[in-house]
């Protein structure tokens, strides 16, 4: 009774400083708010027009028409045209352009002979038909970019003849389940949530402990008769509340901006959610204790930031990634977030069907929260 | 035999290899006021620290209010009240806010939380402040709060760490005025301080220098005990007067007060104003008399800082 007394008091205590502390309950908000609207525009994998150099040494009409059905891809806009080889280096060496086509002088016959183009097996040798029409220089340095323009390397050519399409049987159907049109919105926005609140709940209560000792209050807590349990439980109760509206926000305007279905039942996505704020916030607390400065505090925060950005799934597949990062990236609790919420947001899946990552949230908060309590001393020494 | 509510016994605690508080032995009995005087930096903080239960003593122990330390001071933190040096109350929250939280913090219900809150504020006479936030107060008024979050759960025992350190005069004197008010209710308090007008409102004081107590007892025993006599001399050219009068063996301090030159003569000189008069400097009409010995007195005398 006591005890529950105590918790309330420190509660009621940080939602008051919380209301009068104008730029953090701004943050609460704008947060979410912008880096939705940020990452939601921002990031698109599906790569649309890039700046490439276009060398013709042809300079004939099918060239030009080649140039247009290239153009109609949308995955390169020619921005530059210069007349040698060389001079498309330098300009990607400059970063001008991602990279140049180079259209031979003898475009025309390489194209007839060409098997893409599908006119028939004209009477040639295989030197001659295997020959590839025009030649691709890439910056390779990114892989986004080169496998795009890769992507371009077996562009049928049927159409600058005017032919039909050959109809070619695919090898396998693919079946797009939740996500058929493809956008990268709907893999982003559920993923976000598991980010902004990596980023504020740690962030909050990683500075609540070091906070009151940097401004002279811990003297006084600590010869009250408070427990580090109920400071603990204190103080993470009300950021509960604005990890929760923070998600409302991020899910509501990603359903209204981008479309983003929420197709999971709202309990299982609130036990996933509360379950991983709780996690965040009793990580927060375990730094609180460790810091001996809001920026200590601050930094260390950012230290499970980016491992969390990078390696939790949100922006390249756990997949991907090779063993030793994927060991990593199963301590963090947004990997286990980031699996979840996108199960229960897009998939409908339950708490039942990603309970391996829900046990293991639950897990993570219970240590945290025992930890910080314990390496809570109510001593100046 | 009057109740002893604490009582050290070689009490030390050292940081690195500096030494904070030295074998430290203190016996404190219930109901009075007992004051630490002492420069900044003597110990006083942290021997406080140590009977609230916030330091470990490196070596030692003390009992307070039959709780031994080191040892749990969880149950101790109920009948103790602690007003430390620095304000350590919330300043984005108002006077009744803190209280409040306070009262809260002690599991004192909510009726009983308002009586005692309206009843603090009254005492403290921060009835106008009660919604005005603590950060935007002055000094004074952010003490007499600070008293009145201390005293809330009415504690038997109260530490004040310098709790006039920043106030006006007449601020406190009020302050002490509640302090004899709590003392007259039955609480032991423990303040430190290094004025010597309050050190002499005490009833018994500790005097601490570097960590070692160099005197303890009533402020007029240590004023008859101190071992020397005090000689005021009025006249010119007392700066030259002082340097000749400070190289004598048997002057302990000589310090100017105004146009008078307040002399501590060892008491191994019986009569120290005809030995002054004897002295070849002092043989022109100048005024010398024996003057009342006073607490600063005591300081320098046994703090040893006179030869400064």
């Amino acid at each position: 009774m006591n005890s529950l007394r105590r918790i309330l008091a420190i509660l009621m205590k940080e939602l008051t400083q919380l209301r009068r502390d104008r730029l953090t309950f701004g943050m609460v908000v704008m947060i979410p708010f912008i880096q939705l609207l940020l990452f939601g525009y921002a990031i698109h994998t599906d790569i649309r027009d890039i700046p490439v150099a276009l060398v013709d040494e042809s300079n004939t009409a099918l060239s030009r028409i080649l140039v247009q059905t290239i153009r109609a891809t949308q995955v390169v806009e020619f921005t530059e045209h210069y007349s040698s080889a060389e001079e498309a280096q330098n300009a990607i060496t400059s970063s001008r352009v991602r990279a140049a086509l180079l259209i031979p002088h003898d475009v025309s016959q390489r194209l007839v002979r060409s098997g893409a183009v599908g006119m028939g097996t004209p009477p040639a040798t295989d030197e001659e038909t295997s020959r590839p029409v025009a030649h691709w220089i890439v910056d390779g340095s990114d892989p986004m970019i080169a496998a795009a323009i890769k992507g371009l390397r077996n562009m049928p050519l049927t159409e600058l003849f005017r032919q039909s399409t050959n109809r070619k049987t695919p090898t396998f159907e693919v079946s797009l389940f939740f996500n058929p049109e493809q956008r990268s919105e709907i893999n982003i926005v559920p993923g976000l949530v598991g980010v902004i609140l990596t980023m504020t709940m740690i962030m909050f209560t990683s500075a609540a402990i070091v906070r009151e000792q940097e401004r002279g209050n811990m003297e006084m807590l600590i010869t009250t008769p408070v427990r580090p349990i109920e400071l603990m439980l204190g103080k993470i109760v009300p950021y509960i509340f604005i990890g929760l509206v923070q998600v409302a926000i991020i899910l509501g305007l990603g359903h209204l901006l981008f479309n983003v279905p929420i197709n999971g039942g709202l309990w299982n996505l609130f036990g996933i959610t509360l379950l991983f704020i709780g996690a965040s916030l009793s990580l927060g607390l375990v730094i609180s204790t460790i810091a001996k400065s809001q920026l200590q505090a601050m930094q260390m925060t950012v230290f499970v930031l980016m491992p969390s950005i990078l390696l939790s799934g949100f922006m390249f597949p756990y997949e991907g990634m090779p063993e030793a990062a994927q060991y990593i990236a199963e301590i963090l609790p947004a990997t286990h977030f980031m699996r979840g919420i996108r199960g229960v947001v897009l998939r409908d899946a339950t708490l039942a069907d990603i309970q391996d990552d829900a046990l293991w949230l639950l897990g993570f908060m219970l240590v945290g929260l025992v930890i910080a309590s314990l390496r809570f001393k109510k001593r100046l020494d | 035999m009057t109740e002893r509510i604490v009582e050290a016994r070689g009490l030390t605690r050292s940081f690195g290899d500096t030494l904070a508080v030295d074998s430290l032995d203190l016996s404190i009995e219930k109901g009075i006021i007992y004051g630490f005087l002492g420069p900044n930096g003597c110990g006083k903080t942290t021997s406080m620290r140590m009977m609230t239960g916030l330091l470990t003593p490196t070596a030692g122990e003390v009992e307070v209010l039959g709780t031994r330390l080191p040892g749990n001071a969880e149950k101790l933190k109920r009948l103790i009240g602690y007003m430390t040096q620095v304000f350590s109350l919330y300043g984005d929250l108002t006077v009744r806010e803190n209280l409040q939280f306070v009262a809260r913090i002690y599991g004192i219900g909510a009726r009983a939380c308002r009586q005692r809150i309206d009843e603090l504020l009254a005492v403290h006479d921060l009835n106008r402040f009660s919604e005005q936030r603590a950060g935007s107060m002055s000094g004074g008024e952010r003490q007499r709060l600070a008293l009145a979050a201390a005293t809330l759960h009415r504690p038997k025992l109260l530490f004040l760490d310098e709790p006039t350190a920043a106030v006006d005069p007449e601020t406190r004197r009020q302050f002490w005025e509640q302090l004899f008010d709590l003392v007259d209710d039955g609480a032991t308090i423990l303040v430190s301080t290094h004025y010597m007008d309050e050190a002499e409102r005490c009833h018994r004081l500790a005097i601490l220098e570097n960590g070692v107590k160099r005197a303890d007892g009533t402020p007029r025993q240590l004023m008859q005990e101190m071992g020397v006599n005090v000689v005021e001399i009025e006249g010119t050219g007392l700066r030259t007067l002082r340097k000749e009068l400070i190289s004598l063996p048997e002057v302990v301090s000589a310090a100017q007060l105004g146009a008078r030159l307040r002399v501590l003569v060892s008491d191994s000189v019986a009569e120290p104003d005809q030995w002054l008069r004897m002295h070849s400097l002092l043989n022109d009409a100048r005024e010398i008399r024996r003057a009342r010995p006073s607490l600063e007195d005591v300081f320098v005398t046994s703090t040893g800082r006179h030869r400064e």
